[in-house]
């Protein structure tokens, strides 16, 4: 690891404020779980490559980084763990000398594989030493105040004082109260001493200066969950609708004060620093470990793994046999339409161009080159509608309507009061049991369920056009200009390569999901618009590109969209497979016929779509069903309380592809891919490329990681199960009441995953992709650590570049043909034994 | 066909489906899913089918004098079945809610690794549901209980693996032990007072104002009981820590079915106390404190589950007031309609994120700080800390009760497995020899014999308690405890050696069984093998870790084990004037108890000590 970021034992100063930021890199950085968005979980490791970053993780703090030898050996028994691809992957590593050695290694030999954590063998001491816990006695007091303190109203009675920040409102609590959550008076009156430093409370816990940045690092891990929120409120205030001030330091300080507290209570005249009762000083912390033969065995197997999958894929790509330069001059579609490119979408277009061959769909990041703040009518905050780095500058408002908040009595304060709660047992106690057998029975939209479609009002307006750059609230410019308008427009039309052969109808189709009774419900909405459903942002460009000025301005650039051709926004439901349209009362007479015609194609394609995803969720038998009663279930599933996999969401992806669609429209994906439509050949300078790499790598690839890393290691890295977790504070969820908040993925949405880095494949010239990434250097780590595998399909030849040690160098894929997919039967191919198929 | 005979089926049912449900293989979902679901269903409709009817025959109270378990002299131990309005409305609520439940928990816990696991004890649970609100008797009363306090341990303990819900199931486990030998020393009362077992449908039947006394002391006991399982004052702390589970395991015990018990108990004995002005007033008096505490604590929790919990506890205080007060009626409706707003509470309580930050969001008026006075502003920070810190329930507990125990047995830290064979077995002896040459001893001393072996047995009990290195030592020392209490009880009063014979093998079959266990353990893991920590061998050792608590249960005088029989005839054997001797023999059963799950707990469960697989962090 860099210089600066190694935390060791030696020493004898303390830099409190370098100590600080070294924690806040390494903490988990997961926002309120109201803005979940998907990212590398260890995105402190970037620096290093991906393998020596995960030994380093489970050698600090005991992650597991694969999955385990018996779960790779049954890959292989099973076939997707390919003998040929791992032999290769062997030789790429050890050379040619002896293979077999080494495959009788990662095949049969048994490796110890328990994993010791480095980091809380310091504070570990004064278990060993003192027999005290400290965990024990600080942990719950220090949740609670913390939780109660940032609580977002959850909590009947907030925290007393809490407008100065987290210090200042206990020492305020403390003043006034006659009960202390101290025991000591003397720690009451440090904690009432403003000038109080962290050093002088180390001294006296720790005592000598060079262990004190290890025992905060040992003391912080123990709870990573709370610090880790904190840092991130801290730097990202705007998070929490009720703004809270908080910092990490304020955290330690009132632990450090917690646990001088329960010292002096439980030692009193016995008491002495730790760092007397230690005689030799801790490993740096974060030294790279030598890797060992266990480590080369684990590395390989996942790589053989992964290269089993990538490699059909690639077979697959390569196949499509070389096009015409020149497709046919005026091509009549249908209607064509733009989709995020999620990997949940790939199915549903297949369906759409399935049922509908002179249809064109495209794939794009799901906020469509619009950024902004979005108002609702009756909400009282902004919410960003763009991807979370963004800082738009922009407001979207809606003027009318405005989504009816519908009130669950459940949830009110009253249940819990005296009287309240006193009535309540009496009227609404007996209509309970009624609701959850009607929910059992047949499952039904309710109040507390999450609707994609409650963001926005289909019918209610908003105020998209700008017409005086003046009008700025809370330093936001309301609305777009016309030729701020025309820029975002061209832009993705440019990008995507739909320039020119518009269809009469242009359907830009936003995504969200819908569910009931799941605190990650913004983990299953487009990641693209941070977590947020995308129907405004779709609605939005549709307005735009149907707008007279801006149809003006992309004439004056060459882009010529016909006067005939109307767009139209519309959301996807991923979860209940519907579909909504905006705006449809502009169409002319014309379009609504073609829209109606087209409305009935997208409800079959729909409920086949249904149909596929149904296969995989393993509790409904798809066979001897129809597809709308298979719908009908699907949709259920959405509003189900008792249904913790409403759907799968992005389990199983591996793969992003930038390149036309005509490159994998032979490929059944299983909806394993996210699709980024980009023609190489409007962007010969790779201009667009760089735009769409800016886009997609940090979204696929933190999806991809995340994944990754909460299925392998659902304990530490991910949440667990779910079906124990507790609402805390509206910020997160924990285990109980008195546990640590949990991070990453429940093993709900995880446990079907296979856990692969995301294979990107760009359908370019290597040279030019070249380029692009010497020009993006915060990207190039993704790529130069492996982090993700880069690919390069050569549009020409089609071959196929792989991305490594700065180069791309050709790779020959090991397959050379693939299963067909003869009588379109997707469902029974989604749970067949074959990853890829070639469909005929 | 006579009704008599019908109660009886209403814990049969679940029995059966129990006991089938053992033989399932674990990983079959479907099998599984579907008995529990029959089970329940099943259930639920016979009963509303003989509601029916018993209304129709105008509410006749039934009584069935069930297995006679035994019999000797005027002692004998039955399992007895009741039914009146109280049972009905308790076995209403349940049917419905353990059929909903059940329904619900067959989705949500697709694919959980304790699927079984979970269905077994939901049906062993709803067993002891059903036998104690159909209970004709104080002993069958006290059976179902049980069954309730170990299936309660096994749910909260679910995620065996990880560290805060063992620690947890552990610490609930230790109050409802309590609240457990409460009943067993009412039960001792209620043999003094009324010289023989007495039925429920006798209850208020009381002559005179003999024994005055003794009834305090009855309603008393059963009031702690009662506040302990209804996680009333001072016990309600433990209730959200009990929130371990999966949501739906959360829901039905701690919401709703479990946690009304203290209710069922108190109106179960009113005709008993319901003259007894000072046990009145105590009890509305503490079911107000409870409701307004709770209701504070209520206010500042800012957990959903923990909310709900302490809501949920607030409104049973205001039942016991109404017990109190005598409304029986209110108090039932009371009961039936916070059992399914806390259970539908609990199971939308994921809701509540999502629900709630849309609320904020279209509804949010910042709050801002009024100006107070300064002593108001005092006052409100006080309750405000002292409802954040459950007003220091768990510490007060454990300084009164726990802690001092505790030093105790840290006090003879001097007993080893060497001297417990060299001097503690020949102190036995001597004792056993004195017993039958005693007739010379001095009566003073015979006086207090009893109440001193009891003493010894009770300190070993203690000690094992606080044992953190040897298993075996604290397996052994609660043995022992057993051996004591036997002496210290023949000192009283000559009594059958049959009876002797039946405590005892219990206890030793129990004591080998565990024992083997012990040692097998012990050959295969030494490096891990103590109770300094948890070891968590579960993960490996699933097998051993079931038997092992098969064998804890026969040692604590789980129900229907010999063990049982015999705990029950040694306390009819304690004099109505030896208190002490009852409180030392109980307090044994009380630590014994709880060193035993302890035992369970640290070897077996918990973060597995070995580090192949994937762990929880401990505070997780």
């Amino acid at each position: 690891m860099q210089d600066h970021h190694s935390v060791s034992g030696h020493g004898t100063s303390f830099d409190e404020n370098g100590t600080l930021h070294k924690l806040k890199h390494y903490l988990p950085s997961q926002a309120p779980l109201k803005d979940f968005v998907h990212h590398n979980t260890l995105h402190a490791f970037m620096g290093l490559t991906f393998h020596d970053a995960l030994r380093l993780s489970g050698t600090v703090f005991g992650t597991r980084s694969y999955l385990s030898l018996t779960e790779y050996r049954n890959l292989y028994a099973q076939g997707k763990i390919d003998p040929a691809v791992l032999r290769r992957v062997i030789v790429s590593h050890k050379g040619t000398a002896n293979p077999e050695l080494w495959e009788d290694r990662l095949l049969r030999q048994e490796y110890d594989t328990s994993q010791d954590a480095r980091i809380g063998k310091l504070r570990e001491k004064w278990k060993d030493e003192f027999r005290l816990n400290l965990d024990k006695e600080v942990h719950p007091v220090l949740f609670r105040l913390l939780d109660s303190y940032l609580d977002q109203g959850l909590a009947a009675w907030r925290f007393p004082a809490c407008e100065g920040g987290f210090l200042d409102a206990l020492r305020a609590l403390e003043r006034r109260s006659r009960i202390s959550f101290f025991r000591s008076k003397r720690v009451r009156e440090l904690l009432q001493q403003p000038s109080l430093q962290m050093e002088e409370l180390l001294t006296e816990i720790v005592g000598r200066p060079a262990l004190f940045e290890r025992y905060l690092f040992d003391q912080q891990f123990t709870h990573p969950g709370w610090s880790g929120m904190v840092s991130y409120v801290e730097d990202n205030p705007g998070s929490l609708l009720e703004r809270r001030k908080i910092s990490l330091r304020e955290l330690i300080m009132t632990e450090l004060l917690l646990e001088l507290d329960t010292l002096e209570y439980k030692l009193a005249g016995e008491r002495v620093p730790l760092g007397t009762k230690v005689d030799v000083d801790p490993l740096p912390l974060f030294e790279l470990p030598a890797a060992e033969e266990k480590d080369e065995v684990f590395k390989m197997l996942q790589e053989a793994y992964e290269w089993s999958y990538y490699d059909q894929v690639l077979t697959g790509l390569q196949m499509k046999p070389q096009e015409s330069g020149t497709p046919d001059p005026m091509p009549e579609y249908s209607f064509q339409a733009f989709l995020c490119i999620d990997d949940r979408e790939g199915s549903l277009r297949r369906y759409l161009e399935q049922l509908d061959p002179r249809c064109r769909t495209y794939g794009t990041p799901g906020f469509f080159n619009v950024e902004f703040y979005f108002r609702p009518a009756s909400g009282k905050f902004y919410t960003k509608a763009c991807p979370v780095p963004l800082e738009p500058r922009h407001v979207i408002k809606e003027m009318t309507g405005g989504g009816a908040f519908r009130k669950d009595r459940h949830f009110t304060r009253q249940t819990t009061g005296l009287f309240g709660g006193w009535l309540m047992s009496h009227t609404l106690g007996f209509l309970s049991p009624l609701r959850l057998f009607l929910n059992l029975l047949r499952p039904s939209e309710t109040a507390v369920m999450v609707s994609s479609s409650m963001l926005m009002d289909k019918n209610s307006r908003l105020t998209i056009e700008n017409r005086d750059p003046g009008h700025i609230v809370n330093g936001l410019q309301v609305g777009f200009t016309v030729e701020e308008m025309a820029e975002r427009v061209e832009q993705l039309l440019r990008s995507s390569g739909l320039i020119c052969n518009f269809a009469p109808l242009v359907y830009v189709i936003g995504h969200g999901a819908s569910s009931v009774n799941n605190t990650h419900y913004a983990g299953y909405d487009c990641g693209a618009c941070g977590g947020r459903p995308g129907s405004v942002n779709a609605r939005v460009f549709a307005f735009m590109a149907n707008h007279v000025r801006v149809r003006q301005i992309l004439r004056e650039r060459g882009v010529h969209i016909p006067e005939g051709t109307q767009f139209i926004g519309a959301l996807h439901d991923t979860t209940r497979d519907e579909i909504e349209y905006f705006d449809e009362d502009v169409l002319s007479a014309e379009n609504r016929i073609r829209h109606a015609h087209n409305g009935l194609l997208f409800e079959k394609a729909l409920d086949r779509n249904s149909v596929e995803r149904a296969a995989r969720f393993l509790l409904l038998n798809p066979r001897g069903r129809s597809a709308q009663e298979i719908h009908k279930k699907v949709k259920q599933r959405a509003v189900s309380l008792f249904e913790p996999r409403p759907e799968l969401n992005h389990a199983t992806n591996a793969l992003c592809i930038i390149g036309r669609r005509e490159s994998t429209e032979h490929l059944f994906l299983n909806r394993r891919s996210f699709m980024h439509s980009y023609d190489y050949r409007t962007d010969s300078g790779g201009k667009f490329l760089a735009g769409a790499l800016a886009a997609a790598t940090p979204v696929a690839g933190g999806i991809n990681l995340e994944y990754y890393f909460s299925r392998v290691d659902p304990c530490r890295f991910g949440a667990g199960s779910k079906l124990s977790h507790n609402v805390m504070g509206l910020i997160g969820v924990a285990n109980g009441t008195d546990g640590d908040l949990r991070t990453g993925l429940p093993v709900q949405m995880t446990e079907v995953h296979e856990p692969m880095r995301l294979l990107m494949v760009i359908e370019h010239f290597p040279d030019i992709i070249l380029e692009t990434l010497a020009a993006s250097p915060d990207l190039y780590e993704w790529f130069a650590n492996n982090w993700i595998h880069l690919l390069a399909l050569e549009p020409e030849t089609r071959k196929i570049f792989r991305f490594e040690g700065g180069r791309f160098r050709e790779y020959d894929p090991v397959y050379t043909a693939l299963p067909e997919l003869r009588t379109p039967q997707p469902a029974a191919a989604a749970v067949g034994p074959y990853p890829v198929y070639r469909i005929k | 066909m006579n009704m008599n005979s019908i109660p009886p089926v209403f814990v049969l049912v679940p029995l059966a489906g129990f006991l089938l449900s053992l033989l399932l293989p674990r990983r079959k979902e479907r099998p599984i899913a579907a008995l529990a679901f029959g089970t329940t269903l099943l259930n639920m409709l016979l009963f509303f089918a003989f509601a029916v009817c018993w209304l129709a025959a105008g509410q006749p109270e039934l009584n069935r004098e069930g297995i006679c378990l035994y019999r000797s002299g005027t002692y004998d131990l039955l399992l007895d079945l009741y039914f009146d309005r109280i049972a009905l409305v308790y076995l209403l609520v349940g049917s419905v809610l353990a059929f909903l439940i059940t329904a619900y928990s067959q989705y949500y816990l697709h694919r959980e690794p304790g699927f079984k696991r979970f269905f077994t004890t939901i049906l062993f649970f709803y067993t002891g549901y059903n036998i104690t609100v159909l209970s004709g008797n104080f002993e069958t009363l006290f059976t179902g209980w049980e069954f309730i306090g170990i299936s309660s341990f096994l749910l909260v303990a679910f995620y065996r693996e990880r560290y805060l819900p063992v620690r947890n199931a552990v610490k609930v486990f230790a109050v409802y032990r309590i609240g457990d030998v409460c009943i067993l020393l009412a039960i001792w009362g209620s043999h003094h007072f009324w010289h023989r077992s007495i039925s429920f449908s006798e209850l208020g039947q009381v002559q005179g104002t003999e024994g005055q006394g003794l009834m305090v002391f009855i309603a008393l006991m059963l009031l702690v009981a009662a506040c302990v399982k209804s996680a009333q004052f001072p016990f309600s702390y433990w209730l959200p820590k009990a929130m371990e589970g999966p949501t739906t395991s959360s829901a039905v015990f701690y919401g709703s079915l479990s946690v009304h018990f203290g209710v069922f108990i108190l109106l179960r004995s009113f005709p008993f106390w319901q003259d007894l002005l000072p046990v009145r007033v105590l009890v509305g008096a503490l079911g107000l404190v409870t409701a307004i505490l709770a209701y504070f604590s209520a206010r500042v929790q800012s957990t959903a589950k923990s909310q709900i919990a302490y809501a949920s506890v607030s409104q049973i205080g205001l039942i016991f007031t109404e017990v109190a007060l005598g409304f029986s009626n209110l108090a039932l409706l009371h009961f039936a309609g916070n059992a399914f707003l806390r259970t539908y509470q609990l199971l939308i309580s994921p809701s509540a994120l999502s629900y709630l930050v849309r609320e904020q969001f279209y509804h949010y008026a910042p709050r801002t700080e009024l100006l107070r006075s300064a002593f108001r502003m005092r006052v409100e920070s006080t309750l405000y800390v002292l409802a954040l810190r459950e007003w220091n329930m768990e510490w007060l507990l454990n300084r009164l009760v726990f802690s001092p125990l505790k030093r105790l047995g840290r006090r003879i830290r001097f007993v080893s497995v060497r001297n417990l064979f060299f001097f503690f077995i020949p102190a036995y002896l001597a004792g056993l020899a004195l017993l039958y040459t005693g007739n010379t001893m001095p009566e003073w001393l015979r006086q207090h014999i009893p109440e001193l072996f009891s003493l010894l047995g009770l300190m070993m009990v203690l000690r094992s308690f606080t044992e953190r290195r040897n298993p075996f030592l604290a397996w052994l020392l609660v043995l022992m405890n057993h051996f004591w209490v036997v002496l210290a009880v023949s000192f009283n009063e000559y009594f059958d050696a049959g009876q002797v014979f039946i405590y005892l093998s219990g206890i030793v079959s129990g004591g080998i069984l565990g024992g083997f266990c012990l040692y097998r353990l012990y050959r295969r893991e030494k490096e891990y093998f103590s109770l300094n920590r948890y070891y968590g061998h579960v993960y490996e050792y699933r097998r051993l870790s079931l038997v092992f608590l098969l064998a804890v249960l026969a040692l604590t005088g789980f129900p229907l084990t010999p063990t049982f029989v015999g705990e029950d005839l040694i306390f009819s054997h304690i004099h109505e004037t030896q208190f002490v001797l009852a409180f030392f023999n109980a307090l044994g059963f009380i630590f014994g108890g709880i060193s035993l799950i302890r035992m369970y707990a640290r070897l077996f469960l918990g973060p597995h000590v070995k580090t192949y697989h994937e762990t929880d962090y401990r505070s997780s």
